[in-house]
C-alpha cells in the first residue's frame, strides 16, 4: 500500500497541498460564509448591556474566541440547535454511522475475516464516507414505466419518518426536540408510517420483485406492530404517563426491564422484524427476492433509504433504552457542579471593560445532562450490539414462520405482560399508594 | 397452465376453487442475473406464496466440451476438461484417466493411485465448502458464506504443494498424477486435515443445530426413496434419501476398496438432509485421505512413460466415479487415432437438476433457494 509512485516529484505534491488548501478556502468562502449568515437568523442575539449583538460583533468575535461563548450559549438554547445537532439529526447521524462501522467489524471478526481496512488508514475508519462518496455519484436510474413522483419521494418520506422518529427521543433531562405529553402515541403514529412507504417503494417501482418485497414488508410490519405496541402497554399502566421523558423520570431507582422482562423480550423481537433485520430480513431476502424493496433504488436514493433506516435502528435502540433500561439514570460519573461559572465569569468581552457577569452555565457543560448522555449512549450501544449480533448467527427465516410467530406467540406473551403490569398495579406493589 | 397440479397443501390453497387460475399467477425469471440463480434461469411462477410451476432453464455456460475434446489427442484434453467444474478438478479428471488408461492398457504405480485418492478427497472437501458456503448465503446466514470459504484455503494450500495449481489442478495424467509431492508433505497433510476437521465439527454449532435453519429446510423439498430412483439422482440427493449408493464402495476404483470409510445415509429426503449429506461425506474425506496417507508407499515412481500422442485401440470404454455431486462418468469412444472419436461426459449436476420441477413445484417461494441448492447442483457443470 504505501508504495511511492514511480513519477513521484516533490513538486506534484506541494502542488495538489497549495491545490487542496485553494479549494478549501473558495468552498469557505463560498458555502461556509453564507451558511454562517443563514444561521445567524435564527439566533436571538443577547443584548448586552442594552445593545444587541450584531453580526459585525460576531465576525469580531471570531478573531477572538472567546468573545463567542455568550453567543454559543445562545445558539445552544435554540430550537434549530435541537433538531439539527444534539438531540435531534446530527447526533442520531453520529451515531448510526458510528453503528455501520461497529456491524461491519464486528461482523467482520465473527467470520473470521478483517472487514473495511483500507480505507482511512486506521482499521477502515473512513470507509463509511467513501461509501457515500461513492453512491453520491452514481447515476440514479428510474425505471421507465415508474409511477415516478411517488418513486422520487419514497426514500425522503423514508428518512424524514426515521428523522421524526428520533425527534421524539429524550437523550438528557430537558434535551429532546419534540417534547409532548402523548410522546408514546405519537412513537406509535410515526412507526405506523413505514409500512405505508414500502409498500409505496414496491408499487411505485413498477417491478415484480419489489412488489413482493413490498408486500412482505407490510405483511411483517402490520404484524409485528401490534405485539409491539402492545408490549409498551404495561409501562404506560405503571407509570400511569405517556410521555417519554416522565417514563425514564419515573425509573429513577429501577429500571421497568426488573418487573416487565417479558415484554422487554416481546419488544426486542419486535424491534428486530420492525428493522428488517436478520433473522427478520425477508423483504429484503436476497437470494429470493433481489433485494426486496430496495430492487429498483440506485445511487443516493438507495444511500437515503440505508440512512433511514440506521437512524431508525438508533431511535429504536433509543426506545428500549428509554422505555425499559432507565434512559438516562445513572450513578453519576461527571461532577454534577455546573463548570460553566468558572470558566466564563469574568471575561472580558469588550476592550472597554465591559465585563460580563450574568452568564449562567453553559449548557453543554452542565453535570446531569453531560451524565445522562453518557449513560444514554452507553445503554444505547448496549442494545445495538445485541440488534447487530442476531446478523452473525441466524439464517433467514420464512413469512409463514414469521407470521405465526408474531401472531401466535408474541401476542400472547404481550398480554401476559400486560396481566403482570395490571397484577402489579392491583396488589397495590407499584403505582398509586403502592410499596415501590 | 390451468390444468396444473398443486401436489402439496391441497386443501388450504384457495387457488383450485376459482375459475381462471391465470389471472393469480405471477411468473418470475430467477435468473441468469438474480442473486439466487448461479448460472442458469429458472422460470417460476407463483400463486401468492407458493409456486405452481417450474422450469428450469440451464445452458448459460454451455463451452461445447465434449466436441473440443474430439479435436485434441488424450494428453492435451486434460487441462480443458476440468473447466467445467474448476473447484472439483480432480473428480472430473479421474473418470477421464480410468477410461484412457483401460483404452492405452496402462498400469499405474502404486504411490500414484494413493497420491491420486488424497488429491480426489481433498478436492471433494474443497468443492463441499464451497457448495456449503453458497448454500449458507442462500439461506442469508452470511456466517456460513465466510467459515468454509475460509477453513477451504487450508486445503487449497495443500492442494498446491501437491499439484502447484490452487483451482485449476490438472493433476491427473493417464498412467499416474503429473508429479510427486514436496518431501514434508505427508506432515503437513495430516495436521491441516485434523485442524480441518476440528473446524467441521463447529459448522453443527452455527448452521446445523440452529433453529431456525432446521425450521426452514426440515420437510421441505421432500424426495421419497422411490421418486429419487426413479428421477435419476445421484450423489448426496441420493443418499439423502435413504438409498445407500456410492461409486466408491458398489464399484471401486484404484485403491479405494483397501481404505476404511463409511458412506453416510439419511432417511428424510428433505433439504435438511440433503444439505447434512455432504458435511458428513467431509468427515469420511478426512478418514480417507489419514488412511491413505499412512498405507501410501513412501518411494517410488508417480508416472508411466508415455509416447507422444498415444492412440488407442478400436474401441469403448466407460468408467464412473464418486464426485463431489454423486456419480460422474465419461464414455470415451476410440477409433485407433490419437483423437477420442466421441467423449462423453454423465454428470451428476443435471441428474439431480431433473428433479428440481419435482420438489419445487407446491412449495413456498421462500423455500426456493433452500430446495434449490441442496440439490448439489453446479450450473456450470451440468452445461459443459
Amino acid at each position: 500500500m504505501s508504495v511511492i509512485a514511480p513519477k513521484f516529484r516533490l513538486g506534484y505534491l506541494v502542488k495538489g497541498i497549495t491545490d487542496n488548501i485553494f479549494w478549501i478556502i473558495v468552498l469557505l468562502t463560498l458555502i461556509g460564509i453564507p451558511v454562517v449568515q443563514i444561521v445567524l437568523i435564527y439566533i436571538d442575539f443577547p443584548v448586552i448591556d442594552g445593545e444587541i449583538w450584531n453580526p459585525f460583533r460576531v465576525f469580531d468575535a471570531m478573531t477572538h474566541p472567546e468573545r463567542a461563548l455568550p453567543l454559543v450559549k445562545n445558539f445552544m438554547q435554540t430550537d434549530l440547535f435541537k433538531v439539527v445537532a444534539f438531540p435531534g439529526f446530527g447526533f442520531a447521524a453520529l451515531i448510526a454511522a458510528a453503528v455501520i462501522f461497529v456491524e461491519r467489524k464486528m461482523l467482520a471478526k465473527l467470520q473470521l475475516r478483517v472487514g473495511p481496512f483500507y480505507c482511512g488508514k486506521v482499521e477502515g475508519i473512513l470507509q463509511l464516507m467513501g461509501d457515500g462518496l461513492k453512491l453520491i455519484s452514481k447515476e440514479i436510474i428510474i425505471p421507465a414505466k415508474a409511477d415516478k413522483p411517488l418513486f422520487w419521494a419514497v426514500p425522503v418520506l423514508f428518512a424524514a419518518t426515521a428523522g421524526a422518529f428520533v425527534a421524539l427521543i429524550p437523550v438528557a433531562p430537558g434535551w429532546v426536540v419534540a417534547d409532548i405529553d402523548l410522546g408514546l402515541l405519537a412513537v406509535f403514529a410515526v412507526i405506523g408510517f413505514f409500512p405505508i412507504i414500502t409498500i409505496l417503494a414496491g408499487w411505485s417501482s413498477n417491478s415484480k420483485f419489489p412488489f413482493i418485497g413490498g408486500i412482505r414488508a407490510l405483511y411483517q410490519m402490520v404484524s409485528f406492530e401490534i405485539p409491539l405496541i402492545l408490549s409498551l402497554l404495561g409501562i404506560v399502566m405503571l407509570t400511569g404517563t405517556l410521555n417519554l421523558s416522565e417514563i425514564v423520570e419515573s425509573q429513577s431507582f429501577f429500571p421497568w426491564i426488573v418487573f416487565m422482562p417479558i415484554g422487554a423480550v416481546v419488544f426486542f423481537i419486535c424491534i428486530l422484524a420492525e428493522l428488517e433485520r436478520i433473522p427478520f430480513d425477508l423483504p429484503e431476502a436476497e437470494s429470493e427476492i433481489v433485494a426486496g424493496w430496495l430492487t429498483e433504488l440506485s445511487g443516493m436514493m438507495y444511500g437515503l433509504v440505508q440512512l433511514g433506516s440506521y437512524l431508525k435502528l438508533y431511535a429504536f435502540a433509543a426506545l428500549f433504552v428509554v422505555m425499559f433500561l432507565g434512559g438516562w439514570n445513572g450513578p453519576s460519573i461527571f461532577p454534577m457542579e455546573p463548570m460553566a461559572e468558572v470558566i466564563t465569569d469574568g471575561i472580558v468581552i469588550m476592550p472597554d471593560a465591559l465585563v460580563v457577569k450574568d452568564i449562567p452555565g453553559l449548557p453543554l457543560f452542565a453535570g446531569e445532562m453531560i451524565n445522562g448522555t453518557i449513560w444514554f449512549i452507553l445503554k444505547t450501544a448496549a442494545v445495538i450490539f445485541f440488534i447487530l449480533l442476531p446478523r452473525g448467527v441466524f439464517p433467514r427465516i420464512r413469512i409463514d414462520l414469521l407470521l405465526k410467530i408474531g401472531w401466535y406467540k408474541l401476542i400472547v406473551l404481550a398480554f401476559v405482560n400486560i396481566f403482570i403490569a395490571l397484577a402489579l398495579v392491583y396488589g397495590g406493589i407499584i403505582g398509586p399508594g403502592g410499596i415501590i | 397452465m390451468s390444468n396444473q397440479v398443486y401436489p402439496k397443501d391441497k386443501e388450504i390453497l384457495p387457488g383450485l376453487q376459482i375459475e381462471k387460475v391465470d389471472d393469480r399467477i405471477m411468473t418470475l425469471n430467477v435468473g441468469p442475473q438474480h442473486p439466487g440463480s448461479g448460472h442458469m434461469r429458472i422460470i417460476i411462477k407463483v400463486d401468492g406464496d407458493y409456486i405452481v410451476h417450474t422450469d428450469p432453464d440451464p445452458g448459460y455456460v454451455h463451452r461445447g466440451e465434449e466436441k473440443m475434446a474430439e479435436y485434441r489427442n488424450y494428453i492435451t484434453n486434460i487441462p480443458h476438461l476440468e473447466r467445467p467444474v474448476i473447484h472439483d478438478s480432480c473428480n472430473i479428471l479421474y473418470p477421464y484417466c480410468l477410461g484412457v488408461e483401460e483404452l492405452l492398457g496402462l498400469e499405474v504405480p502404486e504411490r500414484a493411485k494413493y497420491l491420486r485418492v488424497i488429491a480426489a478427497e481433498l478436492n471433494r472437501c474443497v468443492y463441499i465448502e464451497y457448495w456449503l458456503a453458497i448454500y449458507g448465503i442462500f439461506l442469508g446466514h452470511s456466517t456460513m458464506f465466510m467459515w468454509p470459504v475460509g477453513d477451504r484455503e487450508l486445503l487449497i494450500d495443500l492442494l498446491d504443494k501437491m499439484t502447484g495449481a490452487r483451482v485449476t489442478h490438472a493433476y491427473f495424467v493417464p498412467g499416474g498424477v503429473r508429479n510427486d509431492v514436496p518431501p514434508n508433505f505427508e506432515d503437513v497433510c495430516l495436521r491441516q486435515v485434523n485442524y480441518f476437521e476440528k473446524r467441521l465439527k463447529e459448522y453443527a454449532d452455527v448452521f446445523y443445530d440452529n433453529p431456525i435453519l432446521i425450521s426452514r429446510t426440515k420437510d421441505t423439498g421432500v424426495l421419497s426413496r422411490e421418486d429419487a430412483i426413479k428421477l435419476g439422482t445421484t450423489g448426496s440427493v441420493l443418499r439423502a434419501s435413504g438409498v445407500d449408493f456410492d461409486i466408491r464402495k458398489k464399484e471401486p476404483y484404484d485403491v479405494y476398496e483397501e481404505l476404511d470409510f463409511q458412506t453416510s445415509v439419511l432417511k428424510e429426503g428433505d433439504s435438511y438432509a440433503r444439505s447434512k449429506i455432504p458435511w458428513l461425506d467431509m468427515f469420511e474425506s478426512c478418514k480417507i485421505i489419514r488412511n491413505a496417507l499412512k498405507k501410501m508407499p513412501k518411494s517410488g515412481s508417480v508416472r508411466v512413460k508415455l509416447k507422444p500422442k498415444p492412440k488407442g485401440e478400436d474401441t469403448e470404454v466407460y468408467r464412473r466415479v464418486e464426485s463431489g455431486r454423486g456419480a460422474l462418468g465419461m464414455h470415451i469412444v476410440s477409433r485407433g487415432t490419437p483423437q477420442p472419436y466421441r467423449l462423453k461426459i454423465s454428470v451428476p449436476s443435471f441428474r439431480n437438476l431433473i428433479a428440481m420441477p419435482h420438489l419445487l413445484t407446491g412449495e413456498k417461494l421462500g423455500n426456493m433457494p433452500a430446495v434449490y441448492w441442496s440439490l448439489n447442483y453446479w450450473p456450470v457443470e451440468a452445461d459443459r
